[in-house]
């Protein structure tokens, strides 16, 4: 516009209209040219600056992603009711916080409102609560604190959840999911075999179907999870099983029992558990 | 030949005052590392965008040969990984990014805490900042069923569970989520519409809502 403006009028054109000047000065801050100092241009200056702080995050970045590929479990079986469920690290605070006997069963409504949503309802009114005219944070001390105190509240609960699944899978003798398919495919690479793909593998027929061990499993009801063919259900196909597991393994295995399979010693004889692993030994895919 | 046609576009739509504010502003000296080092405690929030970039570039590649449907999800996800040309390195990309976007923006979360940043007049560029952090949360919570294997759904699972403990809207909210009572069919493309569609969409007015501000205040200035 280019007529002059008298500072004293109270009312201005604004385009084509007049509209009343405002008295209270504007509550954005001036801009930073008004400020001393060695400011310089956002593009190209600054943001080359920054990106060199890019280039060195993206280089992190990228080691991360090449060295450590991302994690693929097994297919999800919505049936297997032994799996050990884990959310992902940013959310076990949250995970472990409703955990406790105040915040999870009857109380469980109070650990969801009271523990979970009313910090994050104050985090997202932080501005409101904290709404003195001073930044520095030690002239803050109750904003300050109760920030400090959320923060180490938050990595000890990730702390102590994150232990408790690794002792939860000690105990139960688990190797997480993508751990065991990395190492299944890794050594299927090393004997030249292809890559196994979970759930589609081909399963090897039966051998020796018809020695009266099979008839031992299907009355100890071990089919009801390994498959009334022993091709795998809830648990994994055990045709096949001999290429995996020794003789030793095997007996071992029914007898502790391991994962989600629970021991078998006492509801089998030893000599039906032993006629049981000799049989399975035997299961190879090449055998018949 | 450039500057004439930059030139011709601006005679008729006159940008260059657009362009002055997006790029042609000073930067303080108290967030520039170049001249204070501890500054770098000023990128995050850049280094949160810079983050938010790669997961939709690489989200955008996941999606050419990912399937969201409960037989397929998981052997497109396989295949993709094992068999495309550079898969693995853009599903690495896509999931390591997902922890990192979190991790740059609590660090800029803290940042804007400690510094006392949201402060009048910013208080609204935080609240926008807050609901921009629960949308990644959710873009986590969701992102995570895709995959489709057992730690995928068990964890979805306790989830909605959790989700289905508030008071009153708790059952509602898991039947929503769900869409049904069980984790299944439909469970999977509503995450997968939510992941791609309605959380990125509400993702990016976030973003420039949160650029616009930034922008139209100024970077706080030094303590």
């Amino acid at each position: 516009m280019a007529h002059k403006q008298d500072p004293n009028e109270k009312v201005v054109y604004v385009g084509d209209s007049r509209i009343r000047k405002r008295d209270r000065a504007p509550a954005y801050p001036p801009d930073f040219s008004a400020y001393p100092g060695k400011s310089e241009a956002f593009i190209p200056n600054f943001l080359l600056k920054e990106w060199m702080v890019g280039v060195v995050v993206l280089v992190g970045f990228l080691v991360l992603v090449i060295s450590e590929p991302a994690p693929l479990g097994y297919p999800a079986d919505p049936l297997n009711g032994s799996f050990i469920p884990i959310p992902d690290w940013y959310f076990l605070f949250l995970y472990q916080l409703l955990k406790y006997p105040y915040t999870s069963g009857s109380y469980v409504g109070f650990g969801v409102v009271a523990m979970s949503g009313l910090p994050f309802i104050a985090l997202l009114l932080a501005p409101f609560l904290d709404s003195g005219k001073e930044r520095r944070f030690y002239r803050r001390p109750i904003a300050s604190s109760l920030m400090l105190l959320s923060l180490v509240a938050a990595s000890y609960l990730t702390w102590v959840s994150w232990n408790h699944y690794q002792h939860e899978l000690a105990i139960n003798k688990v190797t997480p999911e993508h751990i065991e398919r990395e190492e299944k495919a890794r050594e299927a690479r090393e004997k030249g075999l292809p890559r196994p793909v979970p759930g589609k593998e081909k399963i090897p027929a039966m051998v020796a179907a018809d020695d009266p061990a099979f008839k031992t499993m299907q009355e100890a009801q071990c089919i009801a999870c390994h498959g009334t063919e022993l091709e795998g259900g809830g648990a994994p196909a055990l045709r096949g099983v001999g290429d995996k597991l020794s003789k030793q393994e095997i007996h071992d295995t029914i007898l502790n029992g391991r994962g989600g399979m629970p021991p078998f010693k006492g509801q089998l004889t030893e000599e039906q558990i032993n006629s049981i692993s000799t049989w399975l030994e035997k299961q190879k895919a090449g055998a018949e | 030949m450039l500057k004439g046609m930059y030139n011709w576009i601006d005679e008729r739509l006159d940008i260059t005052p657009m362009w002055r504010d997006i790029a042609d502003h000073e930067v303080p000296e108290h967030v520039n590392p170049a001249h204070h080092f501890s500054a770098f405690v000023y990128c995050f929030g850049g280094l949160t965008f810079f983050i938010t970039v790669i997961q939709i570039l690489s989200g955008m590649f996941l999606t050419m040969y990912y399937v969201p449907d409960i037989i397929n999800a998981y052997y497109s996800v396989d295949y993709l990984q094992h068999q495309v040309a550079f898969g693995q390195i853009v599903r690495g990309m896509h999931h390591w990014g997902a922890s990192l976007v979190i991790v740059m923006m609590f660090l800029h979360t803290l940042r804007v805490f400690f510094t006392g940043s949201y402060k009048a007049p910013r208080e609204m560029n935080w609240v926008v900042g807050m609901l921009i952090f629960f949308v990644m949360l959710g873009l986590g919570f969701t992102g995570y069923l895709l995959p489709w294997d057992n730690k995928a759904y068990f964890a979805t699972k306790v989830g909605l569970e959790i989700a289905g403990s508030v008071p009153y809207l708790g059952e509602y909210i898991k039947i929503l989520m769900n869409g049904g009572t069980i984790v299944g069919a439909q469970t999977l493309t509503r995450f997968f519409a939510i992941h791609v569609f309605f959380l990125p969409g509400a993702l990016l007015t976030l973003l420039a809502a949160h650029f616009f501000m930034i922008r139209k205040q100024g970077i706080s200035g030094p303590l």
